[in-house]
């Protein structure tokens, strides 16, 4: 039964964890999008 | 995309949970391996999920070839990123499996190695396309996916005319499988797929809007006069 949870519990440890590379990609985006409307906005 | 999406997110994760459930709870025990068959309904799903996601990126990797197209460059990127992951969960959840049931985490058995050798294709192309500042990069990228396709038959059809220590498959392939069975593995695969589908959605409008980012601040570098330039080039590849 260990086996059969370790397999289902990594299965969804490697997408969580791709999940969560692809939200910090999208927040360094945002980030860089709003620090070029800043930036656009002061000139 | 803002309307749906949280639908689509919120159906896919009930049948996700509905086919852990399915895979847990309804699905019959297997008579010699026990509970550890169950494996075989996230193992499976995932395989088949890593192989159409390949396919995807094999024509639209043609499709590139062909047009130059940037939206089949950006699916290509994205079902090949995808694809990594689902064949990671195959090469995890497999030897986790086989521990239990041959005795050993992993043998060089014909199907193992080429499922291992496809992971390291499509790996060492996402590493190229991530590196690479070539204008010739997607070019390259979608030769090198091309040959790596060649590869998804060849672990596919491998059981079917080679003697392997992997089971013989499900469906199609001579074994027969309890309907029950059936029944759970296809819910799962349809669950795995409809998350496999919105992971590319997603994946494909953040690149797209990063592409919209790169070219919106290359621009922006071009019409600033020299010696203001604050940005690298490194700063608007980042993500």
């Amino acid at each position: 039964m260990s086996y059969l949870y370790a397999a289902y519990i990594a299965t969804w440890a490697i997408h969580v964890g791709y999940l969560s590379t692809l939200l910090r990609r999208y927040v360094r985006l945002r980030n860089e999008i709003a620090e070029f409307n800043r930036r656009e906005a002061k000139q | 995309m803002k309307r749906v999406f949280p639908i689509l997110a919120v159906l896919t994760a009930a049948l996700l949970s509905y086919a852990l459930y399915e895979a847990l709870v309804v699905a019959p025990t297997e008579q010699t391996m026990g509970d550890v068959q169950r494996i075989f309904y996230y193992h499976v799903p995932s395989a088949w999920t890593a192989f159409i996601l390949f396919s995807i990126n094999f024509v639209a990797s043609v499709v590139y070839l062909i047009r130059r197209s940037n939206k089949a460059d950006i699916v290509a990127l994205v079902t090949a990123e995808v694809g990594v992951v689902f064949c990671t969960v195959v090469l995890v959840t497999g030897p986790i499996w086989a521990r239990p049931v041959w005795g050993i985490w992993w043998t060089w058995d014909l199907r193992l190695t080429l499922t291992l050798v496809l992971w390291l294709i499509y790996v060492s192309y996402l590493v190229l396309r991530r590196f690479s500042s070539s204008g010739q990069t997607p070019l390259l990228a979608a030769v090198l996916a091309i040959f790596g396709a060649l590869d998804v038959p060849l672990v596919y059809f491998s059981i079917w005319f080679f003697r392997t220590q992997h089971p013989q498959p499900v469906i199609g392939g001579g074994g027969s499988i309890d309907p029950r069975m059936l029944h759970v593995l296809l819910i799962n695969w349809l669950a795995f797929s409809c998350f496999a589908a919105l992971v590319c959605w997603s994946r494909y409008y953040l690149e797209v809007l990063r592409r919209e980012v790169d070219e919106t601040l290359a621009l922006e570098a071009l019409l600033e006069p020299r010696g203001s330039q604050t940005r690298t080039s490194q700063t608007w590849r980042a993500g």
